[in-house]
């Protein structure tokens, strides 16, 4: 990327321009995208190496390697946008392993056509979330499609962390008698996303949660409680992430339905569309299944943590062979909370 | 969430499960229909069998449009989507409904089935969330042919009715609609005309809970005929928790006093007449279908609506000189059984084994208001648990 010499060069349009496929052709096109775009906007020593791959320090321990690709519709939605959620989204999956993030990987699939405004707003909100994750984007690729084979921009996110010595949490270690906890309010990244696309406006807008959560689990892991498992109910929502976890573990469960925090608009907005919001996902909501012993201290540092205020204990772990999560429901009687079916929200993330 | 929860409260529910412990006499069972799937959901949902006597049963009656459509209807839309090229518009549930050769719409979107039958076509297939989505649809695209699937029962066809009739004031040119529309009173007429309710007693019934939405349009009056002619109470409920357990205490006072008639629990929605301005639009734009087939029923005379010959052109059955062909359900599904009350969920051998919601054989497996997808996902894990029951 250093070997344009940008005085020639019209910059960008950010205004009026649009992707168009030499953006993604590898020669001088891709190279001012990348400079004027991407690296003015991620800028960080790893970036700047402008080599194919960025050349990173050894670490001690256990990494932690996860990825994830974004292809959310539409691309921006109260609360957030694909940009700060492909960052939010990779930095969970590596923290709720309790490991600290490092640097992340991002890569592109624009369609062509394809506003360059649009794209920055995007990078922006990317850039920003990553400053303030304090986790870098310390390499990338970018490729553009013909219009049609794809829907303005996909992005995949690579994130790789460390776990602290002592560490292990695994979806296969909840026990019976374990506590199953929530770090706040189920549904609102999911019902953001449907009362855009649908349309719904409430007195008071859904606003999606999507936020990075390794500065909670920090804070967590530091109370010393014996955590088990730590996981991020996204896609499929709650119901969906327990119903993995007892079937990791070989475990049952018994919610409760009262102890369930759900905001009353996102109960409002799932009561209109006909879902349950037991599945709709969260993009800043942690589970977290611990030791009886230890889960009025876990349930007071997620208090404590500003992500984490209407924190719950949700229910608990029991011995049942076939590994059902059950329900005691608030009008009093009892029933599964089975595994999604189908497709409830198609491109939530 | 305000003028709901009241419908959901705990505190009422113990007293209403108080009120019908107290009121059933225990030496004699008793055997309820829910008609509706939204009643069947509500009682899976909320766990209201577990609030129940043990000798009050309820039977989930065949009110799932979802479930009563048969293979043949579905095999139409889906060579109406493959074969002529058509974008078919339909509500999401009845993308997942099985037709012949393992395909449903499903799997004709995703060009997937029976590869020497179909090579690689896909089907065009959009589900829609009102029929509006799909005048929409047909507006936006000009060149195309838009076939909306309708189904359902009273509820859904004055907005079909809407539809048609906005299609003709706009002239449109490229829209139809595959009907499917399907009646409650006849479905009922039919069950207690049923050997097995009739003659032999195998299902015994003593009274429906009528439905809620249905309700609404066609009003209370259209059961008063069972309630004289078949002795049978019926008492209209809403779909909220609460408003069936107060159906069910109402319908065993009705049993243990002799009476049969019809009252009315769903007040706040349901009047004598119903909605008139729906009943007149969906009579100015549908007739009666001298006969039609329903999955579980077979074919019920009079029991379903077809486009009038004044608006042919929005008939896709007639717009493409469709042909009904009956097709026969798996052999081993019990569907059929269980909509007619005859058999539970659990008694099918494929239940939860072949069939299960992700990869249903039967109807019942389909909708989340199924007899068998309700039981499988909310209730099966009484199955285990030896406290059998309601579910």
């Amino acid at each position: 990327m250093n070997g344009v010499r940008k005085r020639y060069l019209r910059p960008l349009d950010f205004k009026l321009g649009r992707v168009d496929m030499s953006h993604g052709a590898g020669g001088r096109a891709m190279a001012q995208l990348i400079d004027e775009l991407f690296a003015a906007a991620f800028a960080n020593d790893y970036l700047s190496q402008g080599n194919d791959g960025a050349l990173l320090p050894a670490q001690g321990g256990r990494l932690v390697m996860a990825t994830d690709a974004h292809v959310v519709s539409p691309l921006f939605f109260p609360g957030g946008d694909i940009g700060c959620l492909s960052i939010h989204g990779t930095i969970n999956d590596v923290a709720v392993m309790g490991a600290r993030p490092l640097w992340i990987a991002a890569s592109f699939i624009i369609e062509e056509g394809f506003a360059l405004g649009e794209l920055k707003r995007i990078v922006d909100s990317m850039a920003e979330a990553a400053r303030e994750a304090s986790v870098p984007v310390v390499t990338g690729d970018t490729k553009v499609v013909e219009s049609g084979k794809a829907d303005g921009v996909f992005i995949t996110t690579t994130a790789v962390g460390v776990v602290p010595e002592g560490v292990l949490l695994s979806g296969d270690r909840a026990r019976p008698g374990d506590v199953v906890l929530v770090s706040g309010s189920l549904g609102d990244h999911g019902m953001a996303i449907m009362s855009r696309r649908e349309n719904l406006t409430f007195a008071a807008p859904i606003v999606s949660d999507t936020a990075a959560l390794h500065g909670m689990v920090a804070n967590l892991l530091e109370t010393g409680a014996d955590i088990r498992v730590l996981r991020d109910p996204t896609r499929g929502g709650l119901a969906t992430t327990l119903n993995e976890i007892a079937r990791q573990s070989g475990v049952g469960m018994m919610l409760e339905e009262a102890a369930i925090p759900v905001k009353p608009v996102v109960a409002a907005a799932c009561e209109f569309l006909g879902l349950d919001p037991l599945y709709v996902a969260n993009e800043g909501k942690l589970v977290a299944i611990c030791a009886l012993a230890d889960a009025k201290r876990l349930l007071s540092a997620m208090r404590r943590h500003p992500l984490g205020q209407d924190a719950a204990i949700i229910g608990k772990v029991q011995e049942d062979d076939h590994q059902f999560v059950q329900m005691n429901t608030s009008f009093g009687g009892r029933r599964i909370v089975d595994w999604l079916t189908g497709e409830q929200l198609p491109r939530i993330c | 969430m305000k003028y709901v929860d009241e419908f959901r409260d705990g505190e009422l529910a113990k007293g209403l499960a108080k009120a019908i412990a107290a009121e059933v006499a225990p030496r004699r069972d008793y055997s309820f229909m829910e008609f509706c799937g939204g009643h069947t959901h509500a009682i899976s949902r909320y766990g209201v069998g577990d609030l129940l006597p043990p000798n009050v049963r309820m039977i989930h009656g065949p009110g799932c449009p979802v479930c009563v459509l048969p293979i043949g209807r579905m095999d139409l839309a889906i060579r109406l989507a493959l074969d002529r090229g058509v974008i078919l518009c339909t509500y999401g549930d009845t993308l997942r409904i099985p037709a012949s050769n393992g395909l449903s719409l499903l799997k004709a979107k995703a060009g997937v089935g029976n590869i020497g039958n179909i090579g690689s076509t896909r089907g065009d297939i959009r589900m829609v969330y009102s029929t509006t989505d799909a005048l929409n649809i047909a507006r936006e695209h000009p060149g195309r042919e838009v076939v909306f699937l309708a189904i359902g029962f009273e509820t859904t066809t004055p907005p079909t009715a809407l539809a048609i009739l906005q299609a003709h004031r706009e002239d449109l040119q490229n829209f139809s609609v595959l009907c499917n529309h399907v009646l409650t009173p006849a479905a009922i007429t039919h069950i207690l005309e049923s050997p097995e309710v009739r003659q032999y007693g195998t299902v015994p019934l003593d009274g429906f809970i009528g439905p809620a939405h249905v309700s609404t349009v066609i009003g209370s009056r259209p059961y008063e005929y069972f309630a004289e002619e078949y002795r049978k109470p019926v008492v209209i409920a809403g779909f909220e928790p609460l408003d069936v357990m107060q159906a069910i205490c109402m319908l065993v006072r009705q049993v243990n006093q002799g009476r049969a008639e019809v009252e009315n629990e769903f007040s706040r929605a349901v009047t004598r007449e119903g909605n008139l301005k729906a009943q007149r639009l969906v009579s100015n734009v549908f007739e009666l279908r001298r006969s039609f087939e329903w999955r579980g029923l077979g074919e019920v005379p009079y029991s379903a609506l077809q486009i009038r010959a004044g608006f042919a052109r929005f008939d896709a059955e007639r717009r493409y000189g469709l042909n009904y062909v009956p097709v026969p359900d798996n052999k081993a599904c019990e569907c059929g059984a269980i909509l007619r009350g005859v058999k539970k969920p659990r008694d099918c051998k494929i239940f939860g084994t072949v069939c299960t919601p992700e990869n249903p054989m039967g109807s019942c497996m389909v909708s989340s208001e199924g007899a068998c997808a309700a039981h499988y996902s909310f209730g099966r894990h009484k199955d285990f648990s030896g406290d059998g029951g309601n579910s």
